[in-house]
C-alpha cells in the first residue's frame, strides 16, 4: 500500500501556523501529505474518528492534541477540553466513548498547583462524560520549549447503535440542526488572552455533546445522516467539509443561527465572522427532513439543548459549497476559514 | 448591538431597495464607486449586489490600506523584525501580507518575534514592558488610523520612552481618489464616499469632486441600510442633475471633520513628496511621513531600511482593479495563481481587497449559479 515513493501533493515549504488551523491550510496539509502516505492512495472523507473493525467487532477510535493559551479560561481549561474534545469526535462519529488514554508533556518549571488542577479538571470532566482514564504517559522537556502544557487524549467507544453517519449518507432536501449558539469558546480565548481591552460576560461551551447525540440518536435513529463538532474553523469549516465531501450545497439561513450579542458583538468589533470562531460544546447534525421536527425537539427536551436550532437545509446547489441568505434576502458564499481568525482595524 | 441592528431591519431594507428600483432608470447604466475597502466588503458581506436592480454597478475604489501598500515597504519593514532585539507590532490586518519572504505571520513562525497588537498604544505598553527590546510599531492605514499613531508618538516622546519606532506607512484617501478620477479609461458616475475616513477629515476636502469633477458623492456608513441609502442620495442627485457632497453617515461624521485628530496629525505627520501605491504607482503628496522633531521615534531613520522595490507580477492587473477598469475576475491571474489563500496581487491580500471579496463572497456563488441554470 503506501510505501516511500508515494507521491504527495503537499507543496508548501515549511510548517506555519496555518497548517495547524482547522481551515483550508490543514486540509492541504492533511490530504496532500499524511492521507497518501499514511492511508494509501484512497481518498476517503475523514471523520473526526475512525472505526476500526476488531475480530468482527467495530469500534471508534481517535485522537486530539490540545494546546491552548492561556490553560484556564471562563468556563474550562485545557484539562476539561482535553476530554470533551475526544468525547464529542467520538459522540458525532456515532460512537459512545468507553476509555481515554493521555500524554502529558510538560515543560520543565511548570507549577505543581497548575498541572494538579489540570489533573483534577479531567478527573470531574471524565467522570461527568462517563468516561475512564485507563492509561497515560507524561514527558518533559526544557523549560522554553513548550508552552507550559500540552495535553493528548486518545479514546475508543463502541457504535451507537441504530446510527450511522457519513456524508454519502446526505441526501436533498435533508434539515441542518444546531446544538446551540456558537462562537462561545472561540471568542472567550480571544478575550481570555488580554491583549485586548474587550470584556463580555462569556464562557467556554466546553462540555461532553454525547447526552445531547444519544437523544437524538434515540428519537430518529438512522435518520441522523452526519455529525460534526465544529471546533477549530467553526461551524463554516465543518459544512465546507460536509459539502465537500457529499458534492452537494449547503444553504443556511443567517437569522436562525443562534449568537449570543456577546459573540456577535465581539465579531462586529474585530471584523470576524462567527461562523469562523471555535466551538467546544456544539455539533451540527443533517437529519432526514421529515424527521427534523423530532429530532430538533428531542434537542430541546435534553438539558444543555434548549437553544438548539434548524438553522438551513441541503440542497443540489450550490455544489461544494455553503450559501448563507442573509435576514433581507441577499447572499453570501461562506468558505473555509483560510489559517487563524485574525482581527481586523484598519 | 441594538444600534447595529437598526441598519440591518429586513423591512427597511426591503422598502430602500424598493426605492432604489423606482429611481434607477432602467434605459441608464450606472456605475457607482465605493472607495473603501469597508464598504466593499459590507456589499458582499451582506449580499447587497442581490437587492440592486442589474444596471446599478458597483465598482471597488481603492480604499484598503493593505492592498495599496507595495511589497517593497513589507520587506522593509520585516528586516527590522530581523534586527536582534526588536519586537515588530502590527495590526491583524498585516499578518497574512506577504514580503518577498514570507508574511508576518510566517516570520513569527520562524522565530521571529511578532506580535498582533490592537492599536499603537497597546505596541507603546509594550515597549514600557520591555525596556530591554526595541518594539516596532508598523502603522498602515488612511486618516482613519493615523491620529491613533500621532498621539501615541506624542505620548512616547512626553513619557520618553526611547525603545519604540513607528515605521510609517499612512496614506491619505483624496490623491488616490484624484488618480482614479485623472486615469483616462474611468468611467464613475458617482462616488460612496469613506465612512471612517471621514470621521476624521470630514466632508469638506470631497468638495473638488461635486464642483470640479462634476460627481455626486454621498459619504456613508457600513452597515446594509446606510450602504443602500447612500445608493438613493446618489440617485436623486442623479435624477436632478445635482453635483453635491452629502453626507449620510452623520451619527458618526461631522461636516468640517475632527479637529483635535487633524491637529495631532499635523503636529506629528507631514506629508511625503510621493510614495508608491501598489497597483496605482507613485502618487505626489499622497503618503505621510514623520516630522523630524519626532526623528528619534521613526523606524526609518533609526533602521537603515533596504528600500528595494519590489514589482509585482507583470500578469496581475491590479492596477486596472484598483482603477475599476476590470471586474476582479477579469484579471488573467484571478482565481488560479491568485486566491486568498496563496495571493500573487495586493487586492486578493486582505479581506477587504475586492478581489478577495469577490473570491470569497462572489465567485463561487456565481459559479454555482452557473451550474444552476445549467441544469435547471
Amino acid at each position: 500500500m503506501a510505501s516511500a515513493v508515494t507521491k504527495i501533493r503537499f507543496r508548501d515549504p515549511q510548517v506555519e501556523m496555518a497548517h495547524g488551523a482547522g481551515g483550508k491550510a490543514s486540509r492541504r496539509l492533511i490530504d496532500g501529505l499524511f492521507a497518501p502516505i499514511l492511508f494509501g492512495l484512497a481518498p476517503v472523507p475523514l471523520g473526526d474518528a475512525a472505526h476500526v473493525n476488531i475480530n468482527g467487532t467495530c469500534v471508534a477510535l481517535t485522537t486530539d492534541s490540545f494546546v491552548v493559551r492561556p490553560l484556564r479560561f471562563p468556563g474550562g481549561s485545557i484539562g476539561e477540553l482535553a476530554v470533551n474534545g475526544t468525547v464529542n469526535d467520538l459522540a458525532v462519529s456515532g460512537a459512545r466513548a468507553q476509555a481515554l488514554v493521555v500524554s502529558y508533556v510538560l515543560e520543565a518549571g511548570l507549577p505543581t498547583d497548575i498541572l494538579e488542577a489540570e489533573v483534577r479538571a479531567m478527573a470531574a470532566a471524565a467522570s461527568a462524560a462517563g468516561v475512564v482514564i485507563a492509561g497515560g504517559d507524561t514527558k518533559v522537556v526544557e523549560h522554553g520549549k513548550a508552552d507550559q502544557m500540552y495535553i493528548t487524549t486518545s479514546g475508543i467507544g463502541h457504535l451507537i447503535p441504530g446510527i450511522g453517519v457519513s456524508p454519502a449518507a446526505v441526501r436533498c432536501g435533508d434539515k441542518i440542526l444546531l446544538s446551540g449558539p456558537i462562537g462561545d469558546h472561540g471568542i472567550t480565548i480571544l478575550l481570555a488572552r488580554g491583549e485586548l481591552d474587550l470584556e463580555a460576560d462569556l464562557r467556554s461551551d466546553t462540555r461532553s455533546v454525547l447526552p445531547l447525540v444519544e437523544a437524538l440518536a434515540e428519537a430518529v435513529g438512522a435518520g441522523v445522516h452526519w455529525m460534526r463538532d465544529p471546533t477549530r474553523g467553526g461551524v463554516a469549516t465543518s459544512l465546507n467539509e460536509l459539502a465537500n465531501d457529499c458534492g452537494l450545497g449547503v444553504l443556511l439561513s443567517e437569522g436562525s443561527i443562534p449568537v449570543r450579542d456577546e459573540v456577535r458583538g465581539a465579531c462586529e468589533l474585530l471584523g470576524l465572522d462567527p461562523l469562523h470562531i471555535a466551538n467546544e460544546g456544539q455539533f451540527l447534525a443533517v437529519v432526514a427532513a421529515e424527521q427534523a421536527d423530532a429530532a430538533l425537539d428531542a434537542l430541546r427536551r435534553t438539558p444543555g439543548g434548549r437553544e438548539a436550532a434548524l438553522i438551513g437545509e441541503i440542497g443540489e446547489q450550490p455544489a461544494g459549497a455553503v450559501l448563507v441568505t442573509t435576514l433581507f434576502g441577499g447572499s453570501r458564499i461562506v468558505d473555509m476559514l483560510v489559517g487563524d481568525p485574525l482581527p481586523r482595524i484598519c | 448591538m441594538r444600534y447595529v441592528d437598526e441598519f440591518r431591519e429586513p423591512e427597511l431594507i426591503a422598502r430602500t431597495a424598493d426605492e432604489i428600483r423606482r429611481l434607477a432608470d432602467p434605459k441608464r447604466h450606472y456605475r457607482f464607486m465605493e472607495v473603501c475597502g469597508g464598504h466593499t466588503h459590507s456589499i458582499y458581506r451582506f449580499g447587497l449586489a442581490d437587492l440592486l436592480p442589474s444596471n446599478i454597478e458597483l465598482v471597488h475604489g481603492p480604499g484598503c490600506p493593505v492592498c495599496v501598500l507595495p511589497m517593497g515597504r513589507i520587506d522593509d519593514g520585516l528586516s527590522m523584525a530581523e534586527q536582534p532585539g526588536v519586537i515588530f507590532t502590527a495590526f491583524g490586518d498585516m499578518m497574512r501580507v506577504p514580503g518577498t519572504r514570507g508574511s508576518p505571520l510566517e516570520y513569527k513562525a520562524r522565530g521571529m518575534d511578532v506580535r498582533i497588537v490592537y492599536s499603537p498604544s497597546d505596541a507603546l505598553k509594550l515597549a514600557r514592558g520591555n525596556p530591554d527590546k526595541h518594539v516596532m510599531f508598523f502603522a498602515i492605514g488612511f486618516e482613519t488610523t493615523a491620529p491613533s499613531t500621532a498621539l501615541t508618538l506624542m505620548r512616547a516622546k512626553a513619557q520618553g520612552i526611547r525603545n519604540f519606532s513607528v515605521f510609517c506607512n499612512h496614506v491619505t484617501i483624496i490623491p488616490a481618489i484624484r488618480a482614479i478620477l485623472d486615469s483616462p479609461d474611468m468611467r464613475i458616475d458617482a462616488f460612496i464616499g469613506p465612512g471612517h475616513v471621514s470621521t476624521v477629515i470630514g466632508c469638506r476636502p470631497y468638495a473638488w469632486i461635486a464642483n470640479n469633477e462634476e460627481k455626486p458623492i454621498v459619504v456613508a456608513g457600513f452597515e446594509p441600510l446606510d450602504v443602500l441609502q447612500s445608493i438613493v442620495m446618489l440617485l436623486r442627485q442623479l435624477k436632478q442633475n445635482q453635483n453635491r457632497v452629502e453626507n449620510q453617515y452623520q451619527r458618526a461624521v461631522p461636516w468640517e471633520g475632527n479637529r483635535a485628530a487633524l491637529k495631532a496629525m499635523a503636529d506629528v505627520f507631514e506629508l511625503r513628496p510621493y510614495f508608491e501605491w501598489r497597483g496605482l504607482g507613485f502618487i505626489s503628496q499622497s503618503a505621510l511621513r514623520i516630522r523630524e522633531s519626532y526623528a528619534e521615534w521613526d523606524a526609518e531613520r533609526r533602521f537603515s531600511v533596504p528600500g528595494v522595490r519590489v514589482t509585482d507580477p507583470k500578469a496581475a492587473q491590479c492596477g486596472e482593479v484598483l482603477k475599476g477598469v476590470l471586474k476582479p475576475a477579469q484579471c488573467k491571474l484571478f482565481g488560479k495563481e491568485c486566491t486568498p489563500d496563496q495571493p500573487v496581487g495586493a487586492l486578493m491580500v486582505s479581506s477587504e481587497g475586492s478581489c478577495a471579496a469577490y473570491y470569497n463572497y462572489e465567485h463561487r456563488k456565481r459559479q454555482a449559479l452557473t451550474n444552476l441554470s445549467l441544469t435547471a
